[in-house]
């Protein structure tokens, strides 16, 4: 039996009165808060540009250009106090990546390695692990910043006197001096190395392959290891160069050669590292914890050991839950080199700190310290924001 | 009669001061399909788990398949490669699709080829009925779905005995039925040796040579399931039934 | 056969103890190697720390020459320096108003964490506290003398920066949250800007913004007090990040609640005040404890615009001519004060996320 349909009544719904509607009151309100916003910045912009021309601060970008004046303790590219403004922000900026980047490598290395002693089965380990990471985090990263700078520039002997641990290695409060690697096999060996990096991942993907074909296991760790050290040296051998360490030598008042690590340089990467490895020491404690018991378990029962284990199925999971926070770990690290401006070390806020007290250009030069650190900023985000979402589990 | 395959002796276990296995002794024949049953905290899931080391008895001994279990890793290594185990909430790892979940034990303890590794899981797949789900991942499969995808992947490793801890419990009602009907077939079809920690009674009085009743740790009363059900001799036996069976 | 005899209650007490011993310890050859190193790590660094902290330290002494001469530590600096390091220049005779300023700060937090008192009572509390901080601080009234704030320092500054700045950031970060979840485009816009261009910034530049450019921003006549200019930065840089944790906390507010108040009929500042932010908030608290944490040890940044907080006066004590060299003992002493405020702050909030949680388990 078909039902019978007859065409619905339509009446349309009365309009609410233009007050109660409630898209009328969005726009309404967005429209005031734009207004409030908008003129909020009209009204300080104005004051500014009031009270610059009231002091007699030029506005503009034209300083870059002129001469900086103003010596930098340490570079990466050539500088000196006749180049522009503009080449003495970009070795801050250059300074701020380097002391940033190795930070990041180092502060990883040694967070992972603190954040799985907390979790070993030996208690003394695990209660060093807890006391590092403890003291470490509640402590202000500016005091620990003066505390090893106060420790390099007033614990260690002259260059007179610096401390000899190993040959070619001085340490003394006017820093770290290491032997530096030259020679005319130096670019062999580096050649040697690269090379035998390319060769590991080749044989990894043969292994692999022969590994699905025929289910064998090629024990690919020791195999790496001896490329790894053997092709620079063959490498070496081959050139029939030398290769020597420079030592520094003690002249005058200091020593000449070789690789120096300032103290500057010395104390804020050693703050750093030190502050935000008990950080990313959690992170991953809590990320390897956040992996169920049951899939210990679960893949104990199907006989796989516990390296394997690691690397295939709980590491996975637990680099999951690590990455956010280890992305907010890596931002952090970036901003707090701007700390350098406190003890000295040459970084884009010290450097344009300097240029603002020049020029009393006050505005742009803070303008650009903001821009730089947005820049690197959003651009680590967005990477670990994508690489999140590709390796995110599928769930229905 | 053949050699049993699993022999437990005088085993016990503490966890601190609880008492947890009081001298079990159990003896399982090949083929044979075992239920155990008792309340919470009976140890009924430990006496399982130490069949394949998840947990460690402190006193007793353990062989299967004529190994002794201890805590020589060797010995522990070749006894999970004989002894599947089920899990009440699965542990599917979450990261893998299906396929890669069955294939992950054979390609990297039995080291076959992957190609081989693969064929074999989709027949599993296909004997518990859902190889259509080979390329999905655990989060978008059913409860029901995960855990015939669970039994499937222990039986790749191609075991001598299966474990199921309590494989129905945190299942919604309407797929219960799915998974027991698989567990029937393996038992009827293989003939492969069965312990099921289990609530089911429909699936024990089917499928079981023996119901093992346990209480505090302690074996109280075995026998076959019709002889359980029908005529349990000890008291506490009796209140357990009455309690379950309403 | 066992191979490896394991602890069992009908043991002896000794037999338990070695097994304890060997499981903690030697439980396998690797874990064996990781004892003795650490051990020997202990034994190095131990014996130092206590020699030159206790043993050769000198606690008493008239002048630098003195001091140094044990080869140890120089405690007796401390001595000498405390009042200046904890309470700046503040006028000698009056410091006992800073000191019992902060102990009221301290009496608040503590009271704060006693759950009963989680309703309006906190906010009157706060209030009068700060209120009566305030007067102690200035004078100027009830027969105290007038202290202007440019001779504010030490703790008591550190102390004052930290709460207001996470007081004042508090409703801004829960507005801005709100906002960012808002479905109206331009507030939505709004507040992601804000937030994200905050979070992706080092404080240092805020500070510097707000030393800087904010007489610029201002009227011609009209100036700001430089520790409120501090203040200011800190509250706009707290605020973004206390907005997205508020945002994970109303996350994981389940979509049934916000359905039943809409069906309630309640409007939409009803909706959040009644029903929704409280229990938002609950779930947040422990990491707006982290937050609050956080801006504690930030205070230390307004060193770099010569504020005078508890850093600052650290580094001040050191320059004098008389006691030069003495920076490992000033900043040990003030890392344990930082230290004792955050690791007990971090300690509670641990213990809070425990109990919570516990309470949300069915």
């Amino acid at each position: 039996m078909k039902a019978e349909t007859s065409q619905p009544i339509v009446r349309s719904a009365p309009r609410p009165k233009l007050w109660n509607d409630p898209r009328f009151r969005s726009v309404l309100f967005q429209v005031l808060a734009i207004f409030c916003v908008g003129g909020a910045i009209w009204y300080l912009v104005s004051n500014t540009l009031h009270n610059l021309s009231v002091r007699n601060i030029s506005t503009g970008f034209d300083f870059l250009r002129r001469e900086a004046g103003f010596a930098i303790g340490e570079s990466t590219i050539d500088y000196g106090p006749q180049d522009t403004y503009f080449r003495a922000i970009s070795v801050g900026l250059l300074n701020t990546l380097r002391v940033a980047v190795v930070g990041i490598i180092l502060a990883t290395i040694f967070g992972t390695i603190i954040g799985i002693a907390r979790l070993s089965s030996n208690w003394l380990v695990a209660k060093l692990a807890t006391f590092y990471v403890e003291t470490m985090r509640n402590v202000p990263l500016l005091l620990q910043l003066f505390f090893w700078y106060a420790i390099i520039s007033e614990a260690m002997p002259g260059p007179r006197n610096a401390l000899h641990p190993l040959p070619g290695v001085f340490i003394s409060n006017r820093g770290i001096k290491l032997p530096a690697l030259e020679g005319g096999a130096l670019n062999w060996v580096l050649g040697g190395l690269f090379l035998a990096i390319v060769l590991i991942v080749l044989l990894a993907n043969w292994a692999k392959k022969r590994q699905d074909q025929t289910g064998q296991i090629f024990p690919l760790g020791r195999y790496a290891l001896a490329i790894f050290v053997l092709l620079p040296l063959l490498a070496w051998f081959v050139s029939g160069e030398r290769l020597g360490l420079e030592m520094p030598v003690f002249k005058s008042f200091n020593f000449q050669g070789g690789i120096t690590v300032t103290p500057e340089f010395g104390a804020l990467l050693a703050g750093l590292v030190i502050y935000t490895s008990a950080f990313i020491a959690e992170v991953v404690r809590s990320g390897i914890q956040s992996v169920n018991q049951g899939q210990w378990e679960a893949a104990g029962s199907l006989g796989l050991r516990r390296p394997l284990i690691l690397r295939l199925i709980v590491l996975p999971q637990a680099l999951r839950v690590i990455i956010p926070p280890m992305t907010s770990q890596y931002l952090n690290i970036t901003k707090n080199s701007s700390l350098a401006v406190a003890i000295g070390y040459p970084d884009i806020v010290s450097v344009v700190n300097t240029t603002l007290n020049q020029t009393g250009q006050a505005i742009e030069g803070i303008m650009m310290i903001m821009a730089a650190f947005l820049t690197v900023s959003l651009s680590i985000s967005a990477f670990m924001n994508w690489y999140n979402k590709r390796i995110a589990l599928v769930e229905r | 009669m053949a050699e049993a395959i699993i022999q437990m002796r005088d085993v016990n276990k503490w966890y601190g001061k609880f008492h947890v296995l009081r001298n079990i002794n159990l003896e399982v024949a090949p083929k044979e399909r075992i239920v155990v049953c008792g309340p919470s905290g009976s140890g009924k899931s430990t006496l399982i788990r130490c069949l394949n080391r998840l947990e460690e008895h402190q006193q007793g001994s353990i062989i299967v398949d004529g190994t002794e279990l201890t805590n020589d890793v060797k010995h522990v290594e070749a006894i999970r490669r004989e002894v599947g185990m089920v899990f009440q909430h699965f542990n599917l790892f979450p990261h893998l699709t299906v396929l890669e979940n069955l294939t992950l034990g054979p390609i990297w303890v039995l080291k076959k080829p992957k190609v081989e590794a693969e064929k074999e899981a989709m027949s599993y797949l296909e004997r518990v009925r859902i190889p259509e789900q080979a390329n999905k991942f655990p989060g978008q499969l059913s409860g029901g779905q995960q855990q015939r995808v669970a039994i499937a992947r222990s039986l790749c490793m191609n075991p001598k005995v299966m474990l199921f801890d309590e494989p129905t419990s945190a299942l919604d009602p309407e797929m219960v039925k799915e998974v027991l009907d698989v567990m029937v077939e393996l038992a009827v079809d293989t003939g492969m040796t069965m312990i099921c920690v289990t609530h089911e009674m429909g699936f024990a009085r089917k499928v079981a040579d023996r119901v093992i009743f346990m209480d505090q740790g302690e074996i109280i009363e075995e026998n076959t399931p019709d002889a359980f059900f029908d005529n349990p001799q000890n008291e506490r036996t009796k209140l357990f039934l009455s309690q379950i069976l309403h | 056969m066992q191979n490896t005899i394991h602890s069992t209650p009908n043991m002896g007490l000794d037999a338990k103890i070695i097994i304890g011993l060997r499981d903690r310890f030697f439980s396998s050859i690797g874990n064996s190697i990781l004892t003795v190193l650490s051990v020997w790590l202990l034994l190095m660094a131990i014996p130092a720390l206590f020699d030159w902290g206790f043993t050769r330290a000198s606690f008493y002494a008239n002048n630098a020459q003195e001091c140094r001469a044990a080869g140890g530590a120089c405690w007796a600096f401390i001595g000498e320096k405390y009042r200046f390091i904890l309470f700046g220049t503040y006028p000698f005779e009056q410091q006992w108003r800073p000191l019992v300023a902060m102990l009221l700060f301290v009496a608040m937090l503590i009271l704060s964490t006693w759950r009963r008192l989680w309703n309006i009572s906190l906010l009157a509390l706060w209030t009068v506290g700060l209120a009566t901080a305030a007067i102690l601080m200035w004078g100027g009234i009830f027969g105290l003398t007038y202290v202007e704030n440019s001779n504010w320092g030490g703790l008591p500054v550190t102390l004052l920066l930290a709460t207001f700045a996470i007081a004042l950031s508090f409703p801004i970060g829960v507005v801005l949250a709100l906002g960012r979840r808002s479905k109206m485009p331009a507030i939505k816009s709004i507040c992601v800007v804000y937030i994200e261009l905050i979070r992706g910034v080092p404080l240092i530049s805020l500070l510097f913004m707000a030393s800087l450019m904010l007489p610029l921003f201002l009227p011609e006549g009209l100036t700001i007090d430089k520790l409120l200019r501090a203040l200011i930065a800190m509250v706009l840089f707290a605020a973004a990040y206390v907005a997205e944790t508020v945002r994970g906390g109303l996350q994981a507010i389940p979509k049934g609640q916000f359905e039943g108040a809409e069906s309630l009929g309640l409007s939409y500042w009803q909706q959040m005040r009644l029903i929704i932010l409280p229990q938002a908030l609950k779930i947040v608290i422990p990491p707006l404890v982290g937050i609050f944490i956080s801006m504690f040890k930030d205070t230390s940044l307004v060193v770099i615009i010569g504020i005078f907080d508890l850093t600052l006066a650290a580094k001040s004590a050191l320059a004098d001519a008389n006691w030069q060299g003495f920076g490992v003992e000033a900043y040990v002493f003030i890392s344990l004060i930082y230290f004792t405020f955050c690791f007990s702050m971090s300690r509670y909030s641990q213990a809070l996320e425990r109990r919570l949680s516990v309470g949300q388990k069915r």
